[in-house]
């Protein structure tokens, strides 16, 4: 921005110096003032240019690697024997028999499995939590973890018992720790979940007796009743930020936790087991979630390390979550199609260019990137290894289904021990390690679970976006002026510096109106008494709106429907618009790229191209129609809660009228609950963007 | 030795061997003659002992001790029989007054073996190197002495003792630690991993290396699988009182090994049998002949149901062999007793080659028993998290022991208990010691009601680490107490940061003693003053040390040193770049050079440009119009700047399909 604004100045300069000879501007100003000159040229190419590559990174992915050669996965042979599946074997069996004699009593399952640790050899402890976690709470928006601070009406009725074993390495120094976390709900869970347990405790019954430990093992029995996150988060707070006050929990003694709370150093890395559902496959399919809140992943070699072990060693079909909607499209299809047909005709031009890939691998590929990319965006982890991340601890969730049916034993027996051979590398890789995970990358995006993008390609997609704005805005900015120098002729209002302020108030009420909506939802769900999701939306709408008009009414210069002829100059308004959106853009892909990137999908199409609608439909020209019914589209496709709409109903999931807006109004919680950046990139970015484009688009020019 | 062959001269070799003899004989009778001759002079005295101690958690520790005493004698010409001469070297060169070397590996479970005992308060270390040393120099030189002890030291024992030189690992603390001095030095290193190479060097100073006796048992592979493994090195010097005369120096070697016997039971409640040599793969053929004592021990802690009150030795030991629960594969010499445990002494004078000395002990019954723990068992670890600040949390939390203790001191009508605390901060945690918090049965308490003493000396960037000594104490009856502070993480230069850097940086270990709590092992029957008996009688200070924690700092990327140089240079050819810009051009006189042409001569002035054109082969600028747009002009620019662009990428493409067809 700041080396265009010095072009334009030393522009005008070359043109005001009426009568010398002209001084050669060096050449990288000559291509500013190239760029700026042909900005729309230039704005629909790179557009293009970055929708384009975001269609071809499926082809870009590169096979993944294992970085960190101190890992050697599968370098050992599995140590596992018999004797430790059918431990776990035993486990499963004993907790069917304690369901059947004993329903709903939570608090026995716990206990066996502690019985099952400590017969093992572990040390184990109870810990009890509320199951409340996430509030609202804007001012503790972008803080760390906080301590685990209890509300003050506690109720002994419902709370959750979390179990952890801990096996000391005989030789370690009790640095650091390997955690294994499997959910588990005592009340409804179901038979798979409980194979779970059997393969952790099969692992556990090995890892006690063998000698190659240098990390602590903790394994982790979440209690799940309260689902899969909040159990995770509320041991890694205790175990992080403990509170040495006296808590309301334990004077709820129904369980005797005279065990105290135990810990077994840094985390190195965190691994979470989850069993459920038949495999639809021939195969036991092990599906691998990664994303952890605001787009944070754990280090590729992690993944890999699965991935490899998974596929070389134990045979498991590896997935990762894809958006299925989009396998059956048919424009994906035939995009898919094309970069076969040019990738082939490359091969046949010289037989090293060999970018081009299968149609269907295509499409895999890039519904894969999609949710991966989608799953980022939103900001919401995908499982519990997401409290892991909040901890900078390296985590994913691997989520097996068996492809048998949970009463059939004589195959159970084989399936613990692969899963429990899985785990054992993999935990053995992460023993190897000397240093914690570095090696590798943080930042990618998975188009299968061998293959990623890492950042220095994603990113050209985002770049290319939005590299138009700043000579759009640079070039409108010239306009501007040149017409408001038209226009008036008082050489007191010929001050050029000052042309954008009148814009720039405008922007900046807009942006401020934006923060206020951030912080609304805040102060609607402390409105006493119980409102649903539509209620709270429609709410939301009005104090939205009244604050819109209260802002065009008290403001001068803010409305966009005023008929003043003096008023800011709609190019120069533009101007700052498209420049806020790039600021905000560019700061977003910094905190979360993924946002960013679809982001810039809707804002830079619809800041580029709209245009006061009411010339255009005076002109009645074809082109000029055309254009406005361009901007109109985008437009609307630009509001937050139509693209929402959109979404869902590719998805498949029709919504209309007040249950869109509940829906859309529990996604937006959902998004602020989670400490989600996308709410911010909404409230900030996002809205008064696309206001300003209204403003733009309903100017009285 | 003197070669025997089979012809030769038989008869010479039975007259050299008697001559040899004799000499010996008369070396030994002259060193005699010297000792009566300094009556008052003790002899070096060496002797060795072996403590074996089946542990409740089916393990099994063994305790190697070695004493070596070198009496008062002059300081000069000294000539040594049995004692180490590097070692009174050390203690001469560097008039180290006491001094303490521990090598360490794994954790001493303090649950399960105990922390109320002078084997666990002398024995359990921290892991890696920890060293203290008291000196016997002005004050001034006590930092000159120590890093020149640390330096001999590494050269010693092979181990990276030498990076406890730096200012920056050691502290001095003034009576938080155990002895009160002020010309003490502590230091440790957490990470250093302990190997045979300084076993080896530690085996040498013994007189029997591990040649014979029970330092032959030391089986390497069997000594290193153990689950806990420390090798300690005590030495003091015993002033003599005696006005010319130097100081004596006790030498005080052990190495503790806690093992898990190999287990062929089946039953799992019953306590594995082990013996000897199932468990160091060797046995014992014999004392080492240096040696003024060597004797195995066999210590039952807390094994519970011997109500035995019988006087007599004889009778108390049949019974204990008709009630125990357990069988021993020899009977023991002599059996001593204490409040709660016995001692069962075996001499091994009576091994030999042929029939070595193989301790075994069976059970017969399950035993269950505990041993006795510290007070409070303190944990240590790190709270927060993220690469910028942080808290260390002391957690202490009451032991049954805490409840039947005796030592308790009851001042002013209420019952206490004293707390030592002793840390090292390295510099790069910077500790902000007002952010002290003290919590006692989980209520936050002030400082001023709990700490009785506290003494800190902050660190200094780069140049010393911080230290904290802290006296609490705590009502006798309490159940948990807490302790923490926050710190910030420093930044370390490039330069300063160790192999392995993305491992974290490690926090030594704090110690926790109690001042008020002295174990001892006092043994009524005691018939000979054996010195391994006597060292546990002696009151040693109960203490335990916390684990090591691990504080991720943020770290550079090591990795990646090519887009550290090409960022650099980058910014650097910029910046030089502009800066020549600045200096040489002088754009108004330029200006004023142009301007100042294009007024005086207007015809001249193309023709001159023309001609340098022609000079320079370039086609002759147009001389634009300021009326003309740019947007014209860069488009005709632009243009040819197209084709060219065209033109090369045509070019690169036809050159790489032609090269790669080849």
């Amino acid at each position: 921005m700041a080396t265009e604004k010095r072009d334009d100045k030393e522009n005008e300069a070359v043109k005001t110096d009426d009568g010398s000879p002209k001084i050669k501007p060096r050449p990288i100003v000559q291509l500013g003032i190239f760029l700026i000159a042909h900005s729309h040229v230039f704005s629909v190419v790179f557009s293009a240019a970055g929708i384009m590559a975001l269609l071809l990174l499926p082809l870009l992915a590169k096979n993944t690697y294992i970085s960190e050669n101190a890992l050697m996965p599968g370098s050992a042979r599995s140590m596992l024997s018999h004797r430790d599946v059918s431990d776990g074997s035993k486990l499963v069996k004993d907790i069917k028999n304690l369901r059947l004699n004993h329903e709903g009593q939570g608090v026995e399952v716990q206990r066996l499995i502690g019985k099952y640790m400590s017969e093992m050899g572990a040390e184990v402890y109870y810990q009890k939590f509320h199951p409340e976690g996430n509030q609202f709470h804007p001012l503790h928006f972008f803080s760390g973890p906080d301590s685990y601070t209890l509300l003050g009406n506690v109720s002994c009725a419902s709370y959750g018992v979390n179990v952890a074993g801990i096996i000391r390495a005989p030789r370690g120094d009790g640095k650091e720790s390997i955690v294994l976390v499997t959910p588990y709900d005592s009340t409804n869970g179901g038979d798979y979940e409980a194979l779970s347990l059997g393969i952790a405790s099969s692992l556990f019954s090995l890892l006690a007796r063998v000698t190659w430990l240098s990390k602590d093992i903790i394994w982790l029995v979440a209690d799940s009743r309260h689902g899969d996150y909040r159990p995770v988060a509320a041991w890694l707070s205790e175990y992080h930020t403990p509170s040495f006050k006296a808590s309301d929990l334990s004077k709820c003694d129904e369980l005797n936790t005279s065990h105290s709370f135990r810990r077994a150093g840094t985390m190195a890395a965190a691994l979470v087991l989850k069993v459920d559902g038949r495999s639809e496959r021939f195969e036991d399919t092990l599906s691998i979630f990664a994303e952890a809140s605001n787009g944070q992943m754990p280090n590729l070699d992690l993944i890999n390390v699965a991935n490899y072990l998974a596929v070389h060693r134990q045979g498991f079909y590896v997935k990762v979550e894809k958006v299925v909607s989009l396998l059956s499209s048919t424009w994906l299809k035939i995009v898919g199609e094309l970069f076969e047909a040019v990738g082939k005709m490359a091969h046949t031009l010289n037989p090293d260019w060999n970018f081009g890939i299968p149609a269907a691998d295509y499409l895999e590929g890039s519904a894969t990137l999609a949710s991966s990319l989608y799953s980022q965006a939103l900001g919401i982890p995908t499982g519990p290894h997401g409290a892991f991340r909040d901890y900078q601890v390296d985590a994913i969730t691997l989520k097996v289904s068996p492809r048998f049916s949970p009463d059939n034993t004589a195959r159970q027996h084989e399936f613990f021990q692969r899963g429990a051979q899985l785990l054992e590398g993999t935990i053995r890789s992460v023993n190897n390690l000397l240093e914690k995970f570095h090696q590798s990358f943080f930042l990618y995006l998975l188009t299968s679970p061998g293959k990623f993008i890492s950042v220095g390609v994603y990113m050209i997609a985002f770049a290319l976006l939005v590299a138009p704005l700043p000579m759009v805005a640079a070039s409108l900015y010239i306009d501007g002026c040149n017409a408001l120098t038209k226009a008036t002729h008082n050489p007191a209002e010929n001050l050029k510096s000052w042309k954008w302020l009148d814009a720039a108030k405008q922007v900046l009420a807009l942006h401020l109106l934006g923060f206020i909506v951030t912080l609304l939802p805040y102060f609607i769900c402390q409105v006493p008494g119980e409102h649903s999701p539509t209620n709270r939306s429609i709410m939301w709408a009005t104090t939205i709106s009244s604050v819109l008009l209260i802002t065009c009414v008290t403001i001068p210069g803010c409305s966009p429907f005023s008929s003043r002829l003096h008023g800011t100059n709609w190019a120069v308004l533009k101007s700052v618009t498209i420049s806020a959106a790039f600021i905000g853009l560019c700061l977003m892909s910094i905190i979360n790229f993924a946002t960013a990137e679809i982001g810039a999908l809707l804002l830079v199409p619809m800041c580029l191209m709209v245009r006061p609608i009411k010339p255009d439909l005076r002109s009645r020209s074809v082109k000029s129609l055309l254009r406005s019914l361009c901007s109109m589209v985008l437009v609307t496709i630009g509001f937050p809660v139509m693209f929402f709409a959109i979404c869902k109903g590719l998805i498949g999931e029709g919504l209309v009228g007040l249950s869109l807006g509940g829906e859309f109004w529990t996604w937006l919680e959902s998004l602020w609950a989670w400490k989600s950046a996308t709410y911010l990139y909404i409230g900030m970015v996002h809205l008064p963007c696309w206001l300003l484009c209204l403003c733009i688009l309903f100017h009285p020019s | 030795m003197v070669p025997v062959t089979d012809s030769g001269v038989p008869s010479v070799d039975p007259i050299m061997a008697r001559l040899v003899r004799t000499w010996i004989s008369l070396l030994i009778l002259q060193s005699f003659l010297v000792a009566i001759a300094f009556g008052s002079e003790e002899v070096e005295e060496f002797s060795e002992a072996l403590l074996l101690k089946p542990l409740p958690d089916r393990k099994v520790l063994a305790h190697f001790h070695f004493e070596n005493r070198a009496p008062p004698s002059n300081s000069h010409g000294r000539h040594h029989h049995l004692f180490p001469k590097a070692i009174s070297q050390l203690v001469q060169k560097f008039r180290v007054k006491e001094m303490e070397l521990s090598f360490t590996q794994g954790r001493w479970n303090h649950e399960h073996w105990g922390g109320f005992d002078p084997l666990s308060s002398m024995n359990a270390k921290p892991v890696g190197v920890e060293l203290w040393a008291v000196f016997d120099v002005p004050q001034s030189e006590v930092d000159a002495s120590w890093k020149n002890l640390t330096n001999a030291l590494s050269g010693l024992f092979c181990a990276s003792i030498n990076f406890l030189e730096s200012s920056t690992s050691y502290a001095a603390p003034t009576w938080g630690f155990g002895p009160n001095s002020d010309k003490l030095r502590y230091g440790s290193l957490p990470r250093e991993a302990v190997c045979t190479e300084n076993l080896t060097p530690w085996l040498k100073l013994l007189p029997c290396r591990d040649k014979d006796g029970l330092s032959a048992l030391m089986n390497r592979p069997s000594v290193y699988r153990a689950f806990y493994h420390s090798q300690r090195l005590h030495l003091s010097t015993v002033e003599s009182g005696e006005e010319g005369l130097g100081s004596g120096i006790l030498l005080e070697q052990t190495l503790t090994v806690v093992l898990q016997p190999d287990t062929i039971s089946v039953e799992a409640n019953i306590q594995p049998s082990w013996s000897i040599s199932s468990l160091f793969g060797r046995k014992v053929v014999g004392r080492c002949v240096l040696a003024k004592s060597s004797n195995v021990y066999l210590h039952m802690d807390g094994l519970s149901g011997h109500e035995l009150k019988s006087v007599d030795t004889e009778l108390e030991a049949q019974k204990l062999w008709n009630n125990a629960d357990f069988e021993l594969s020899l009977t023991p010499d002599r059996i001593l007793r204490e409040i709660n445990s016995f001692l069962l002494v075996f001499d091994i004078e009576k091994s030999s080659d042929s029939e070595p000395f193989d301790l075994g002990l069976t059970w017969k019954l399950p035993a269950k028993w505990s041993c006795q723990q510290a007070p409070l068992h303190a944990s240590r670890f790190l709270m927060g998290s993220g690469n910028e600040r942080g808290a260390i949390a002391i957690l202490l939390k009451a032991t049954e022991s805490l409840e039947n203790l005796s030592g308790r001191d009851l001042t002013n009508g209420c019952c206490t208990v004293k707390v030592n605390i002793f840390q090292i901060f390295p510099w790069y945690i910077k500790v902000y010691y007002h952010s002290l918090q003290i919590f006692v049965d989980q209520e936050q308490k002030t400082v001023i009601e709990v700490v009785k003493k506290i003494n800190v000396s902050p660190s200094t960037d780069k140049m010393s680490s911080g230290m904290m000594e802290m006296m609490l104490e705590l009502p006798c009856e309490v159940k948990s107490a807490a302790i923490s502070i926050e710190y910030d993480k420093g930044f370390l230069h490039i330069d300063e940061y160790p192999p392995d850097a993305n491992q974290g940086f490690d926090i030594p270990s704090a110690l926790i003693s109690f001042p008020d709590h002295h174990a001892s092992l006092d043994f009524k029957e005691e018939v000979t003053k054996s010195p391994f008996l006597s060292k546990f009688k002696e009151k040693s200070l109960v203490r335990s040390y916390t684990e090591v924690l691990l504080a991720p700092l943020t770290t550079p990327d090591f990795s990646m040193p090519y887009n550290v140089i090409t960022i650099t240079c980058t910014v650097f050819a910029l910046y030089f770049g502009s800066l020549l810009n600045v200096l040489r051009r002088r754009i108004g006189e330029e200006e004023r050079f142009l301007k100042s042409q294009g007024k005086k001569k207007g015809g001249l002035k193309q023709l001159l440009s023309r001609l340098i054109a022609k000079i320079r082969g370039r086609p002759v600028e147009a001389p634009s119009s300021s009326t003309e747009s740019h947007e014209a002009r860069s488009s005709v620019f632009s243009s040819k700047l197209l084709f060219k662009i065209i033109l090369v990428a045509g070019a690169a493409a036809a050159w790489q399909y032609f090269s790669t067809d080849k």
